[in-house]
């Protein structure tokens, strides 16, 4: 995990200095201020700019090994305090969508498999297509109008803790987590049903419904379990995703989450900032990677990691 | 209640002016009623960003401002209802002295800092000393606007004086800046970097909480220095950082208001779903869009190049198709149209591209370019920032614009880091460059044009020592007259004899809001009345 995550830094340390751009400029011009070159030459020196790279890089390897992140260059706060406000967010979201993800594709790619090219079939196949189609923060925006103009309510536009007001958590959280949520559902549906109609036709399947057993069970402990592994892959995967990558639906809902915060900070040059997100983001899809592995392994016994 | 139906037989007017006064006795006490202020409630607005550091002597972006504002005075402000008049805000009054040298300032008595002690001359004279002469390592983004300034003293505890090196005609103006906001001379005298993480001052709201990317809410602040305000018990600024669910969030109710501005399309499309819930207030704006050329890139150094490209562009036109999608509208100099300081429509059209009769701005347009040596088809950039309003719409107009006089253009939209950094190092043909400012003031107008090596600002990379001249000359003309001549001939110089650069249109600032607001005056710039004291909210 350390030298990934040591390979990661160098590389987003230095690719993002090559990247044109300047913090300071961005911050005075971007406005349109007439600011002298002395101000902006004491902000650049104040974000420690003027420094030569090598200790620019020193400085901030050094931080990293005593778990200081440093401040952010656009806001000057602590890293890990802005980052923490918007990672209970982004993580919830993620759970939320992988819970409707899962709840909706594993019995719907079971179903459809097990009714393959009956009008059951059909139906999910065109539901997972459509989700497929569908970009979520499009299905968001469906979303919205429909709400504004049919109840004339929105989601609350504050992130309120789950264990502070569950009610106005989930009122706000519900509508991404379903629009995310169903957009991953078609991925996972397709690969689930894949997976579901490739191990039915094993000989495995046939010896166990030959020997007599019992259809249910044939299922849920023979194929089910091993159709598992593509499917358990995708949905890791994603959820890895969802933790950074929800840009687009975060702006439609308005969401105060890692995804705006990223790209907010890659578009300031908020060099700190980005380098720590990029950091989070590798880090949550080593640990994913490391559970995916584990689960694995429950799923089917043969595979060993030594 | 039942009404009388008016009629207009028989005895025609003694019957009309019977039942006009009926109605005016009806109409009027109600309508005093429903406009008397009404205190309490709390007002939510969305803010476009969010806030970088919370040091208005720092920031120079209006997420700062629209959040902060309320918790802060100034010395002076621009009066909402009567802009540009200025008035006081902590101070009561103030003398000028003849040579235009010295400014007294008294400060209203008992004014309280939201710690509960009492604001005086030191903390104004502290506050001016870390915006004009800040100590070693502290960023002040309009140091470089008050070069007039000497010293700032404090004889007393209510007098502060102001001395200049030499006479300036906009210092006035320039203390009424709504950024200059007044900081504890202590805590300055401590930490002068502490406010960039803090709030504390003198305004009629104090800070409750931030959550950074969120909101930032702020409530009444009870010992504020004009009895009776703020009529809000608090407010809300809520980040919202795209436009779509910004307007969701207005037409939804969620938010009142947005400060910054609306396209004409969302403003018609709020008026259509609100109806009569929602009021619409547009002013001119002191922002504009700009073509800057690299005066060093050949052909562009010759100034009959670009006296053609701005020949080329149909100002007129370009106003009318504009503002139909955009917020741009009004056609202007370098001053901002409707302004006291703008060239008049007839002096105007005199300049070249200002003209109403485009086709033979254009005709004289292609003339120059072959006169230059420049082929039909010529082909170059334009370089524009990747935001889709204003300024991709312009960049699409002015190159339709250029294609009319033979010339092919190609738009290369940047995002923001590597469109400045081009526009910085030079690395550019043409681009579109824009400008906003708090005040209708030639010192702030007029920096853009002065050399390159002066201005930071200016992105064309050219030396014009006339220009230099001019510029020092009408900031330091006491007689308005004077002043608006040398405004009038560095416009003729800049924009007619050598289009260095020039703007294409002027915004148009529109505010759709629910008609509960109340107490709020559009100004011609979203950096101004964002204090919120007069501001209250009429029953639902």
């Amino acid at each position: 995990m350390i030298p990934t995550l040591f390979g990661v830094a160098v590389l987003v340390f230095f690719l993002l200095r090559v990247a044109p751009g300047d913090i300071v400029e961005l911050k005075y011009a971007g406005v349109g201020a007439f600011v002298s070159k002395e101000a902006m030459d004491v902000e650049r020196a104040q974000l420690g700019l003027d420094k030569p790279l090598w200790q620019q890089f020193g400085d901030w390897m050094w931080g990293i090994a005593r778990f200081d992140f440093g401040a952010s260059m656009w806001t000057g706060r602590p890293i890990t305090y802005e980052i923490a406000i918007r990672l209970q967010l982004s993580l919830q979201l993620a759970i939320m969508a992988t819970i409707v993800a899962v709840l909706l594709s594993i019995p719907l790619g079971t179903i459809a498999a097990l009714r393959q090219d009956t009008w059951v079939d059909y139906v999910v196949r065109v539901f997972s297509i459509a989700g497929l189609a569908m970009p979520s923060f499009w299905l968001g925006i469906l979303m919205i109008l429909g709400m504004l103009i049919f109840f004339r309510w929105l989601p609350p536009m504050f992130f309120t803790p789950i264990w502070v007001d569950p009610w106005a958590n989930l009122s706000q959280l519900i509508w991404p987590a379903l629009a995310v949520g169903y957009r991953y559902s078609a991925v996972a549906t397709r690969m689930t049903r894949s997976a579901v109609l490739e191990v039915l036709r094993e000989d495995y399947i046939r010896t166990a419904r030959a020997k007599g057993l019992w259809e249910k069970l044939i299922l849920t402990r023979h194929a089910l379990k091993n159709a598992m592994l593509p499917v358990v892959t995708i949905i890791g995967l994603e959820f890895a995703f969802l933790i950074g990558g929800l840009v687009v639906t975060e702006q439609v809902f308005n969401l105060n989450g890692i995804g705006m915060l990223f790209v907010e900070a890659i578009t300031r040059r908020d060099y700190t900032m980005t380098q720590a997100l990029v950091l989070l983001v590798s880090f949550t899809f080593i640990v994913v990677n490391f559970v995916m592995d584990l689960v694995y392994a429950w799923l089917d016994p043969r595979i060993r990691y030594q | 209640m039942t009404m009388k139906r008016c009629s207009l037989r028989g005895r025609p007017l003694a019957l009309v002016s019977v039942c006009m006064i009926a109605l005016a006795c009806m109409v009027i006490p109600a309508a005093m009623a429903a406009e008397q202020p009404k205190a309490g409630g709390t007002l939510d607005f969305a803010v476009g960003e969010t806030p970088p550091s919370y040091d208005g002597h720092r920031e120079t972006t209006f997420a700062m401002l629209h959040p902060l504002a309320p918790h802060y005075s100034t010395l002076l402000r621009f009066d909402p209802d009567k802009y540009p008049k200025i008035e006081g805000d902590v101070a009561e009054s103030w003398t000028v002295s003849k040579d235009g040298l010295t400014y007294t300032f008294k400060i209203r008595k008992g004014i309280k800092f939201h710690d509960g002690s009492l604001l005086t001359a030191r903390d104004i004279k502290a506050t001016y000393d870390k915006i004009v002469f800040p100590p070693e390592g502290v960023a002040s983004a309009r140091k470089a606007y008050y070069a007039m300034m000497e010293k700032v003293e404090a004889p007393d505890e209510s007098t502060v004086v102001f001395r200049l090196k030499w006479p300036s005609a906009s210092f006035l103006a320039q203390v009424a800046s709504p950024w200059n906001f007044i900081y504890k001379a202590d805590i300055l005298a401590k930490d002068p970097r502490w406010y960039e993480k803090n709030v504390m001052g003198t305004g009629p709201f104090t800070f409750v909480e931030y959550v950074p990317g969120s909101h930032w809410v702020g409530k009444k602040n009870p010992d504020y220095f004009i009895k009776g305000r703020p009529y809000l018990d608090g407010y809300r600024a809520i980040f919202i950082r795209d436009t779509a669910p910004r307007v969701a969030a207005i037409r939804g109710g969620q938010v009142l208001i947005e400060f910054r501005g609306f396209s004409p399309a969302t403003r018609d499309d709020l008026v259509r779903a609100l109806g009569d819930k929602v009021r619409v207030q547009e002013s001119p704006w002191i922002c504009n869009m700009t073509v800057a050329i690299n005066n060093e890139k050949k052909p562009f150094d010759d100034v009959r190049v670009r006296k053609a490209l701005s020949l080329a562009i149909d100002r007129w036109e370009g106003s009318k198709a504009l503002s139909q999608i955009s917020v741009m509208k009004p056609v202007g100099g370098l001053m901002r149209p409707g302004s006291e300081f703008a060239a008049p429509e007839a002096e105007l059209t005199k300049l070249a591209g200002f003209a109403k009769d485009s086709e033979a701005s254009r005709k004289e347009a292609r003339r120059l370019l072959k006169e230059a040596g420049v082929p039909e088809g010529f082909a170059f950039t334009l370089k524009n920032r990747n935001v889709k309003e204003p300024y991709e719409a312009v960049g699409v107009y002015v190159i339709d614009q250029w294609r009319k006089v033979g010339l092919n253009v190609t738009h290369l939209p940047q995002e923001g880091g590597p469109y400045f950094a081009d526009l910085r190092a030079g690395n550019y043909e043409t681009s579109i460059d824009f400008a906003c400012d708090f005040m209708d003031e030639p010192d702030y107008q007029l920096i853009k044009f002065v050399s390159g090596d002066k201005s930071p600002l200016n992105y064309s990379r050219y030396k014009d020592a006339v220009l230099d001249e001019l510029y020092e000359k009408q900031g330091r003309a006491t007689d308005p007259k004077e002043r608006l001549k040398l405004i009038r001939q560095m416009e003729k110089r800049v924009l007619d004899e050598q289009a260095y650069q020039f703007h294409v249109l002027w915004w148009y600032r529109i505010i759709p809001h629910h008609a509960r607001v109340k107490g709020w005056t559009i100004t011609p710039s979203h950096y101004l009345n964002q204090d919120l004291r007069d501001v209250w909210l009429a029953p639902e």
